[in-house]
């Protein structure tokens, strides 16, 4: 299969760079998996499970919470706010985050944060659930 | 004169001064190559974003409105001042020379007759503020149980800043810290991070997006992110900054106590010997009287 370039960025460093087949990107309204030339999409993340097939035998999964996704010509670029590869996930790490998006619920001022809060909370506590953690 | 025992104390208690500053310029150079790749391996991802959002801010056009974070609210009667400094002294210039940059620059836009307010991150820089615009500083952040500045230190700030922004307690933002370009030169440096600047030219696109979900929307969560990861990546630099200016300060201070002990030493010697001459000259004369 032919392949694009990608890279994942967290804040603390540069996670994974080079040539990749597939990725499955958790878009905020919906999954998606880009393949080489893709139409450019720029699209917000929610926390979920980026899957990167280097190869079809190659496979690496990392957890991200929010971030933001760029395919462009150039390859896609994954900004996330936070990732770790998803063996390190553990149920506390989880646990921990759930609480603050529900602090942050607390904390929202007006309707719209309100809103971003509440769905972000959602969907952690849905991802728990799935990974069964 | 001084006796010879009080030079010998002076010359040893310079000679334990000497071996605590080389500690601590060996712990700065430990400590300095562990900022200095975390400053590198964070510089991809402010660089990226600053890009990611100038191409959307190209994207939306002049019809739609931009945020207020991105083209400011029009009003800039009231400045924040964000000083990040260090935790500790004993650094050489470092913490002064940020403070100064600030303090020009608040006097700067009071004499316009711009109100000026301050958020100190780390105590140094509120130290030094306090003395002139103690009033006018709301806050003081310290990280001095951080070992390890993470993401969620700079986020904790960065929330701050736009709460406040968000109460109108301001309307520009400059954010100060040092460049850490290399171990003997770091660069004070402003940076305006509310209203945002983007880079010159990045503007221009030709491709066409998909957007999810819409402009604005995408740039209403990634501008609140991006002032908390510019405050993350000045920390970064600032700490990068902080131990390459101990180091070179602690190295200087080595080299001091060196030249010091070897002209105390050269005293030291020239006293001994000038007292082993006069006992000399005294009995040589008592034995010549008899």
């Amino acid at each position: 299969m032919p392949t694009f370039p990608f890279e994942i960025v967290s804040p603390e460093k540069l996670l994974f760079t080079g040539e990749v087949e597939a990725v499955v990107v958790p878009g905020m309204e919906g999954e998606f998996t880009v393949l080489k030339d893709h139409s450019p999409v720029m699209s917000v993340l929610k926390p979920g499970i980026v899957e990167i097939d280097e190869t079809a035998a190659v496979k690496t999964q990392l957890f991200v919470r929010g971030g933001f996704a760029d395919v462009s010509p150039n390859g896609l670029t994954i900004l996330a706010e936070y990732a770790i590869p998803l063996a390190e996930l553990d149920s506390a790490r989880l646990d921990a985050d759930v609480t603050a998006a529900e602090a942050d619920v607390a904390r929202a001022k007006d309707d719209e944060s309100r809103r971003i809060a509440t769905e972000k909370r959602d969907q952690l506590i849905e991802l728990r659930g799935v990974l069964k953690l | 004169m001084a006796s010879l025992k009080d030079l010998r104390n002076r010359i040893a208690s310079v000679k334990a001064t000497q071996k605590i500053t080389k500690a601590m310029q060996m712990v700065a150079a430990a400590k300095l190559r562990r900022a200095q790749t975390a400053a590198e391996a964070a510089r991809p991802y402010a660089e990226r974003m600053e890009k990611v959002i100038a191409s959307i801010a190209g994207g939306l056009g002049a019809g739609a409105p931009a945020p207020t974070l991105l083209r400011g609210t029009g009003y800039n009667g009231v400045c924040l001042l964000v000083v990040c400094t260090a935790e500790r002294g004993l650094c050489g210039a470092f913490n002064s020379s940020i403070a100064r940059l600030a303090r020009d620059r608040a006097t700067a836009l009071m004499a316009e007759g711009k109100a000026v307010k301050f958020l100190c991150v780390g105590k140094k820089g509120y130290d030094i503020l306090k003395r002139q615009f103690s009033s006018q500083i709301i806050e003081l952040v310290e990280l001095r149980g951080i070992r390890n500045l993470s993401f969620e230190n700079a986020d904790v700030i960065g929330r701050k800043i736009i709460d406040l922004f968000e109460a109108g307690e301001f309307s520009v933002a400059t954010l100060f810290f040092s460049r850490f370009r290399s171990v003997i030169s770091q660069i004070p440096t402003a940076q305006q991070i509310i209203p945002a600047e983007l880079p010159e030219g990045a503007a221009a696109h030709e491709i066409v997006y998909d957007f999810e979900p819409e402009p604005a929307e995408l740039l209403a969560t990634l501008l609140p992110r991006n002032i908390s990861v510019q405050v993350f990546r000045a920390l970064l630099e600032n700490a990068a900054s902080e131990q390459g200016a101990r180091m070179s300060a602690m190295d200087n201070a080595t080299r001091n106590a060196g030249d010091m002990i070897k002209k105390q030493t050269l005293t030291y010697n020239r006293t001994r010997q000038a007292m082993i001459t006069k006992e000399l000259i005294e009995i040589i004369s008592g034995a010549e009287a008899l």
